[in-house]
């Protein structure tokens, strides 16, 4: 820092390369600004301090929602006795079987539809009609079919979950280009090392997207089934309390369906990033 | 051999040829629909380690041909007699590298054998992209991603190359450079090429014979009598790109433009 610099006029950015003044003119900005450090969790936490807010101040009644702390002594009370514990086993229990049986039909019906012309004449048709049947309507039927046991709830998840993976990966196999293929012709490829290495990482991204939609619809379709006729699961914790009144019982259950749900998306992201590292940009 | 499937029934002859031609085309003849052929009955030999471009307007059947050759034509209805090597590399205007796939597991695609990455390795330096084996091809500029094409079309050491418009993708300076490699790979690897292209001058540079498609057939054949550094000042240079050009039907003519026109 020596003798101050003439005064750069106004309208320029003029410095060496030594010097720290940065004088730009940049424009107004319209879009929607730069990032926010831990954005994602703002929302959720003013929600809690009203909630807290609420409680304290006595507009929020008890009765209608009991206060954040008594929930959170009801959630380790649960958790003591074991129960929370036991009624999640049951529900994820549930939710994964359902998630694997549907995955692994949709999959196979995929695969089906998506290569060769004859099988997606047969199978796609009846796809899409039960795409247009929404599987919680399809309930009193499989009740009839399967009975009230587990064996109706996991059936009821795996049809919930067989779309979103049938559509996505079928659309996934659709859309390997041509181009591939017939690269693959003229280096030799055997049809397995075609599969192995042109269908299967091409089909991957759809795949993966569906499986994205299918984890929420098992949440979803999870939800509904314990509420039918459960002994045991998050489901009937939450049913029960609901006929006792217990509200902080009812948040607990709602938040760990919630934390259920975001672990099952979480690790589904971690799947994509680790099978698609090819299609991250350069950083 | 190469019988190509559905190439009908014309195909016989698969022996190696006594004569040592690496591409010997009869009678070929290609049409897409009722109304006219693409190629009408085209002849055409190539000799081991020569390398021959192919000009033509659009729709000449350059493409036709190249894709006859390389056996990619099995819908397209047509005879003839065809007889190419067991081994053919194609390159194609894209490089059609697989996005998933690093730049190496690429050039070795398909490629049986235990040394596979060791050869993949060094032909990716040959082609200056030593050290890049790890990289994923959207990581490659548009050069480099042709020069990984040729990686890979070269590390199965092909008896014949054939080359869709492999640089008709490419800002000028970098096809320069690539014309540079490609003379040097094949002169180092002496595979018959065939170089389908639009570019007269490309064509001159490369080529030791300039083949000109019209309408389905050979309507010259050239060989380029140039020596040693090929340059564009060389009016034995100029000649044969006026000539060619020509050929084409681009003349520096008023006369010309109404022929086009009319055509």
């Amino acid at each position: 820092m020596t003798a101050a610099p003439p005064a750069p006029p106004p309208t320029r950015a003029l410095h060496d390369g030594s010097s720290a003044v940065d004088a730009r003119v940049v424009r107004r900005r319209l879009g929607p600004g730069p990032r926010v450090p831990f954005a994602a969790l703002l929302g959720p936490v003013l929600l809690v301090v009203a909630w807290c807010v609420g409680s304290a101040t006595g507009v929020l009644d008890p009765r209608t929602l009991s206060e954040p702390w008594t929930v959170a002594s009801t959630a380790a009370d649960l958790v003591e006795s074991g129960r929370l514990q036991d009624s999640l086993v049951t529900s994820a229990v549930r939710a994964g079987l359902g998630l694997a049986l549907g995955t692994a039909v949709g999959v196979v019906l995929a695969i089906i539809a998506g290569l060769s012309r004859l099988g997606e004449a047969v199978v796609d048709g009846p796809v899409q009609i039960k795409r247009s049947i929404p599987s919680l309507a399809l309930i009193p039927l499989l009740i009839l079919w399967f009975g009230i046991g587990e064996e109706m709830k996991v059936i009821t998840i795996a049809l919930g979950v067989l779309v979103p993976v049938y559509i996505h990966t079928h659309h996934g196999l659709r859309a390997i280009e041509g181009r591939y293929a017939e690269l693959a012709e003229t280096v030799d490829l055997s049809r397995t090392a075609f599969v192995r290495s042109i269908v299967i990482p091409a089909a991957m991204p759809g795949f993966l997207l569906g499986l994205r939609f299918a984890v929420t619809s098992a949440i979803l379709a999870l939800v509904v089934v314990e509420q039918i006729n459960a002994t045991s699961g998050i489901g009937h914790m939450i049913t029960l309390a609901s006929s006792y009144g217990q509200t902080d019982v009812i948040v607990v259950g709602l938040v760990v369906y919630a934390a259920l749900g975001l672990v099952a998306d979480g690790t589904v992201r971690l799947i994509e990033r680790k099978a698609l590292t090819w299609r991250r940009t350069l950083g | 051999m190469a019988t190509h499937p559905g190439l009908t029934p014309a195909t016989t002859d698969h022996a190696p040829q006594p004569h040592g031609s690496a591409v010997r085309v009869r009678g070929l003849h290609r049409r897409f629909s009722e109304a006219g052929g693409v190629l009408n009955g085209l002849d055409l030999d190539i000799a081991p380690g020569e390398f021959v471009a192919l000009l033509g307007r659009s729709g000449s059947g350059k493409s036709t041909l190249l894709r006859a050759l390389a056996g990619l034509d099995r819908d397209v209805a047509g005879h003839g007699t065809i007889e190419v090597p067991t081994n053919v590399s194609v390159v194609f205007q894209d490089s059609r590298l697989l996005p998933w796939k690093r730049v190496l597991d690429n050039v070795v695609l398909g490629l049986p054998g235990r040394h596979a990455q060791v050869r993949g390795r060094t032909a990716l330096e040959e082609v200056g992209l030593g050290g890049r084996d790890r990289a994923w091809p959207h990581q490659l500029s548009g050069g480099e991603q042709q020069r990984a094409a040729l990686a890979r079309s070269l590390v199965r050491e092909p008896a014949l190359l054939l080359a869709d418009e492999p640089f008709g993708a490419l800002d000028a300076l970098t096809r320069i450079r690539m014309h540079t490699l490609l003379r040097r790979l094949c002169e180092a690897h002496r595979p018959a090429v065939l170089l389908v292209t639009h570019d007269v001058d490309e064509a001159i540079v490369l080529a030791d014979r300039v083949i000109v498609l019209d309408d389905g057939v050979v309507r010259s054949d050239l060989a380029v009598q140039l020596d040693g550094r090929r340059s564009q000042a060389d009016p034995a240079f100029a000649a044969l790109r006026t000539r060619l050009l020509a050929e084409l039907g681009v003349v520096d003519d008023a006369d010309a433009v109404r022929t086009e026109v009319a055509s």
